[in-house]
């Protein structure tokens, strides 16, 4: 069975940064339940802060630094994505926004997405319903219906009489988000670019084809 | 192998000095840096075409008129022309007319532009650009190869008994190149009717030129035109020279950083190493230039970008000055060692041109 690819793209600034071990949290129960559905899968997590000045670079100039390139390509080829960015001023970061500007608009379409943010106070929390979902609603992704938020209360305290505790969140979202990715069939190792001669011909519209479209109406 | 220059016409404050020039000045100067190509025994000199400042070539053909009048062998391109927001019944007739002025001197590179307003303020939709780009040239192909045209399109008022004029120098239409940045279809396009493809190159990675370029040769020898490796490929190029390298880097360096397109983003090393763009020595330039044909294989023609950024007219004609003397003869020996028998060595030239050569 092919190896399921998981990208945790976290947009935490500060070292060490609640923000990275959300993702990482988050990451480790995706893999746990997949691997108990016996569907092995490879990590990866991007962190925002070390491409922060190639994403300002790629802005400006049109095309990413081959650090940023890459993390671009993991996140467009992954089986299941995880999402995280710190709550600044009511919504996500502008770093986390910049890095999601920069992929490609149907990159991202159908391919399961797991939301989470993290915040000094739980009265931010609903960010990731007002800013993260219809970002990634936009983007046609397959929203894991929980998204977890991390107050920093949360990180020292259990669960209340209406709310289940951090750990069971995290543990239910990574649960929807293995369910999404085990039903998923691993896409074909991307070619390089060099080796793609043939499928180049197959992408274009053939010129009669865009001649005649033309005539349609 | 054609070797010129390509400009975009930006009017662009010199960041060392301060001083912007007029759009006089930059009109002017804009002629002078093309009899100073031709002069240092270059090829071609395009020009771009822009509707909004700080950019002056509004009206191509009436700078190239005026260059053609000054000039006696330099090709005169343009780099490009607006066939989405242009009517290609006046595309027809203004550069027929330039085709006749310049005795056959003239071809010219079509493009889409990607100036948003642009096109609102001729009247057409930017989200039509590439139906824009198919129609509007399918109709000037037709001009140019018809002596009476009857038309009906999306996209302009259609045309009954239509009879662009003048008709073409001895009935041979201008030669028509591609601009394209990474649009596949505008790749076909230029395959399906064995035009060139130019590939502006300079602003990104090699990796779109490749792709671009490759698709571009598949689909030229699907059509029937030729063999892939004799489609006609044009690149541009972008280079800032002295004689010693690190002077090139520091002379050029303000203007990088400052430039309108890339200024404030990536470090000129950086650029350098990810685009075409190559400051240092002439030797420098002729390496990095011979290497482009390691990935498009063996092309027609080579522009460069020299005068944008705010240098100084005398910069710039000391730019051409090494291009012409250093780089240049150079290039063309070396490219034409290396072209195999049976690519051609130009885009093909109107007979009154090739006869004046011969």
């Amino acid at each position: 069975m092919q190896t399921l690819k998981l990208v945790a793209v976290s947009a935490g600034l500060s070292r060490p940064s609640s923000t990275r071990l959300l993702a990482d949290r988050l990451a480790k129960a995706t893999e746990e339940r997949l691997t108990e559905r016996g569907r092995p899968v490879e990590v990866q997590v991007v962190e925002l802060r070390d491409l922060a000045v190639d994403i300002a670079k790629h802005l400006v100039s049109g095309f990413p630094s081959p650090a940023l390139g890459s993390a671009i390509d993991a996140v467009t080829r992954a089986d299941g994505v995880i999402a995280v960015t710190p709550v600044f001023t009511a919504s996500y970061s502008g770093l986390f926004k910049s890095f999601f500007d920069l992929i490609d608009p149907d990159a991202l379409s159908g391919s399961p997405v797991l939301l989470a943010a993290t915040g000094g106070t739980a009265r931010h929390s609903l960010a990731l319903d007002h800013a993260l979902r219809p970002l990634f609603a936009y983007l046609r992704a397959l929203i894991v219906p929980t998204a977890v938020y991390a107050a920093s209360e949360d990180w020292g305290s259990g669960g209340d009489e209406w709310t289940a505790g951090l750990p069971s969140r995290i543990d239910r979202a990574g649960t929807e988000l293995a369910d999404l990715m085990a039903g998923r069939q691993p896409e074909a190792p991307a070619q390089d670019v060099d080796e793609d001669v043939d499928t180049d011909a197959d992408e274009v519209v053939p010129f009669e084809r865009q001649l005649a479209d033309l005539r349609l109406d | 192998m054609q070797f010129g220059i390509f400009t975009v016409g930006d009017v662009t404050t010199d960041p060392t000095t301060g001083r912007t020039p007029t759009e006089h000045e930059r009109i002017k100067n804009t002629v002078a840096i093309a009899l100073k190509a031709e002069e240092v025994g270059l090829d071609v000199f395009a020009t771009g075409e822009h509707h909004n400042p700080p950019f002056v070539p509004s009206s191509p053909t009436t700078l190239l008129g005026h260059i053609a009048a000054r000039t006696e062998n330099l090709i005169l391109s343009t780099s490009t022309t607006l066939i989405t927001t242009n009517d290609p019944v006046k595309i027809a007739e203004d550069y027929a007319t330039l085709q006749h002025l310049a005795d056959g001197r003239i071809d010219l590179m079509t493009g889409r532009g990607n100036t948003g307003p642009v096109y609102p303020w001729f009247g057409q939709d930017i989200r039509q650009g590439i139906p824009l780009a198919i129609e509007n040239y399918a109709l000037l192909h037709r001009l140019w190869r018809e002596d009476v045209v009857d038309w009906e399109g999306r996209f302009r008022t259609a045309l009954q008994g239509f009879t662009s004029t003048p008709r073409p120098l001895d009935g041979v239409p201008p030669f028509v190149w591609h601009g394209s940045i990474r649009s596949p279809e505008i790749a076909e396009q230029a395959a399906y009717y064995g035009d060139g493809f130019f590939a502006n190159h300079i602003f990104w990675p090699k990796q779109h030129t490749e792709k671009m370029v490759r698709l571009y040769r598949q689909r030229y020898a699907h059509y029937g035109h030729g063999t892939a490796e004799q489609a006609i490929v044009g690149l541009g190029g972008q280079v800032f020279m002295r004689k010693n390298s690190q002077d090139a880097v520091r002379e050029f360096r303000p203007y990088f950083d400052n430039a309108p397109v890339y200024g404030h983003g990536p470090s000129l090393e950086e650029f350098t190493e990810q685009t075409p763009l190559t400051v240092g020595s002439p030797q420098q330039v002729i390496d990095r230039t011979l290497s482009f044909r390691e990935y498009v294989g063996d092309y027609q023609r080579q522009l460069f970008l020299v005068d944008h950024a705010g240098l100084p007219l005398k910069t710039v004609l000391e730019q051409l000055d090494i291009l012409g003397e250093e780089v240049v003869p150079v290039l063309r020996k070396e490219f034409a060692n290396l072209r195999p028998a049976g690519v051609p060595a130009t885009a093909p030239l109107h007979p009154a041109v090739r006869a004046q050569e011969a």
